[in-house]
């Protein structure tokens, strides 16, 4: 059975920028625990000798060259924002970093 | 805010043991972005080197830049590093309006190079071997501009600007491990790490290296213990120290600070830190985050780099010259004294003073005019000495018509202001401007008798032993000359008259 607590739960909600409540918390951790089980039973269909699979397809080195193509237009660029202003997408200011 | 406490600097050094780590995140100067094609340019309105790829629309894919992959590698060789038989990317989550698609692409467990070391040389020859961990690719993030607060900054802003151009801007990020035994000389040691980083790529040219643009970046890991303790003191990570003059400043304070709040028996807070050149001091910023909470895990939509040997020695073969050894060997073939050199190197001017050289001109006239007349009008007009409109070529022109006797320094100060001010080659101000020194002797003699006809008690003194009285007639003859002749030959011909 994975730890999953409270706080965990409220830290994973705050880097995912996701507003909780409190019964929201408990109801989740519970949930988020059976999901980390789950998962973590995968460890027990596969040997220790099977690699760790990041891609199911053996590919490498696959390059482009340097060459600058079309970009987008600003308009188009900034057509779906919510808002923009002097060319650039208006956001929140966001107390976090400067 | 209230000023923070500072234990004196000498005291600090004396009590604590500075340990600082450095991260330099190099621009590489690539035609096109990391993992898009759009134009890698600095400069250009906002939002328009953006596609789907760098501003993270749903369905769009990334293809890795090979020149970027090229350059990294070539980074790594130079800092003497073992690149990695296979390297990969992996998404770095977070949640901030400089990356739209709220990852960045870096790498995290299989760097592309590690393990490395680079020589670094003080101002008093003093020599500090740096260790490189590791330098890793990743992409630059866009570019936000707060509206609103005071100070333009982020505290008090009503909203945020954000261009996504610099977004996706390969970047490669070096970082050393942690330096021990600077002592007192750990800010001057910072700053030169990152001079040498610099001045690497830049002559490698896989970047443009301009600090000023934020070609090249440092953050600044800064931590004490008293001296004999065994543990690392709780590091702070002080961003945004973009000029090398604000690495070492940014250091100084920290290790000032720090031994403040250490030897009140206070705890060092693990946080990231903001430098403020304007104000000369650092400014708490958020808690460091945990590796962890960024939820590294490999980008799916990319695969490993594995560089051939093959690839790795091709480019291996393209390095440039150490730029240390570049400096011993340009020292001896210019016969510069010590403090001559370091005068040229730090200010920046070896590249100036050597195609200057090769352009025709002695070292030692090279070096004078961009360590002096050049430096001093560049300092007066506020721009960088390489920002003058003048090339070493130009320089080496009106160095080759000085020493043929053409011009004197005062009126080759006069060809140098013509360049600068747009009229031309040297050739074309010296014609336009009408300068060249009146060689004529006749003219000079004539000046000379009508400079002594008012002055007439000049030639007796001169006769006396008074030879400083000729400077008056001197002034005199170069006024009517409108500056254009050589003073040292109208002094001889004083000197003569008063045989
Ligand atoms: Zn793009």
């Amino acid at each position: 059975m994975s730890e999953i607590t409270p706080d965990l739960v409220r830290h994973l909600a705050s880097l995912a920028r996701i507003l909780v409540t409190d019964e929201e918390v408990d109801q989740l951790a519970g949930e988020l625990a059976v999901i980390v089980d789950s998962v973590a039973m995968v460890n027990q269909a596969v040997s220790g000798d099977v690699v760790a699979t990041s891609h199911p397809i053996p590919m490498v080195n696959v390059y482009r060259e340097d060459v600058i193509l079309p970009s987008l237009t600003q308009e188009q660029a900034l057509s779906g924002a919510p808002e923009s202003a002097d060319g650039r997408f208006k956001v929140n200011a966001i107390l976090d970093e400067d | 805010m209230a000023k923070e406490q500072l234990m004196p600097y000498e005291q600090a050094i004396e009590r604590f043991e500075v340990v600082i780590g450095l991260e330099v995140h190099v621009e590489l100067n690539t035609a096109s972005k990391m993992f898009c094609g759009c134009a890698n340019n600095f400069g250009s309105e906002p939002n328009t080197n953006v596609c789907p790829t760098c501003l993270g629309l749903p369905g769009s894919l990334p293809a890795v830049n090979r020149k970027a992959i090229e350059s990294s590698i070539a980074i790594g060789l130079a800092l003497d590093c073992q690149i990695a038989e296979s390297g990969r990317f992996s998404r770095k989550n977070y949640f901030y309006p400089d990356l739209a698609k709220n990852f960045q692409t870096s790498q995290y467990d299989e760097p592309i190079a590690y393990e490395g070391k680079i020589s670094v040389e003080l101002e008093t020859g003093e020599r500090f071997e740096v260790p490189i961990e590791r330098a890793h690719m990743e992409e630059d993030a866009g570019k936000l501009t707060h509206v609103g607060g005071a100070t333009g900054r982020i505290q008090g802003a009503e909203y945020s600007l954000v261009d996504y151009n610099r977004a996706g801007v390969p970047l490669v990020e070096i970082v050393t491990k942690p330096i021990y035994g600077a002592e007192d000389k750990a800010p001057e040691l910072a700053a030169t790490y990152v001079r040498v980083i610099r001045d690497i790529v830049k002559a490698m040219d896989v970047s443009d290296a301009k600090m000023e643009r934020g070609n090249v970046r440092c953050d600044a890991n800064v931590s004490l213990r008293e001296k004999g303790a065994e543990k690392l003191g709780t590091r702070t990570e002080t961003k945004n120290v973009n000029s090398l003059r604000s690495v070492e400043n940014a250091v100084r304070y920290e290790i000032q600070r720090q031994a403040h709040i250490l030897a009140a028996g206070g705890s060092i807070i693990q946080e990231t830190r903001h430098w403020h050149e304007d104000r000369g001091h650092t400014s708490a910023g958020r808690p460091k985050s945990d590796a962890d909470d960024y939820r590294y895990f490999p980008e799916p939509d990319l695969v490993p780099v594995q560089p051939s040997l093959e690839w790795i020695e091709e480019i291996r073969k393209t390095l440039p010259e150490n730029p240390a050894l570049r400096r011993k060997r340009l020292q001896e073939a210019w016969g510069f004294a010590d403090l001559e050199f370091r005068d040229v190197f730090n200010s920046d001017l070896l590249d100036e003073v050597e195609q200057t050289v090769a352009a025709g001109a002695s070292p030692q006239s090279a070096r004078k005019w961009w360590t002096g007349e050049l430096a001093r009008l560049a300092n007066a007009q506020g721009v960088s000495i390489t920002e003058l409109a003048i090339t070493p070529g130009q320089v080496a022109e009106i160095q080759k018509l000085i020493d043929a006797g053409e011009l004197t320094d005062r009126i080759a100060r006069d060809v140098v202001a013509g360049v600068l001010a747009g009229e031309g080659e040297p050739s074309q101000v010296i014609e336009s401007r009408g300068l060249r020194v009146v060689t004529d002797e006749g003219a000079l003699i004539a000046a000379i008798d009508k400079a002594l006809a008012s002055q007439p008690d000049v030639l007796e003194k001169i006769r006396d032993g008074k030879l400083q009285a000729a400077g008056a007639v001197i002034g005199a003859v170069m006024q009517e000359m409108r500056g254009q002749a050589d003073a040292a030959r109208v002094r001889e011909l004083i000197l003569e008259r008063a045989k």
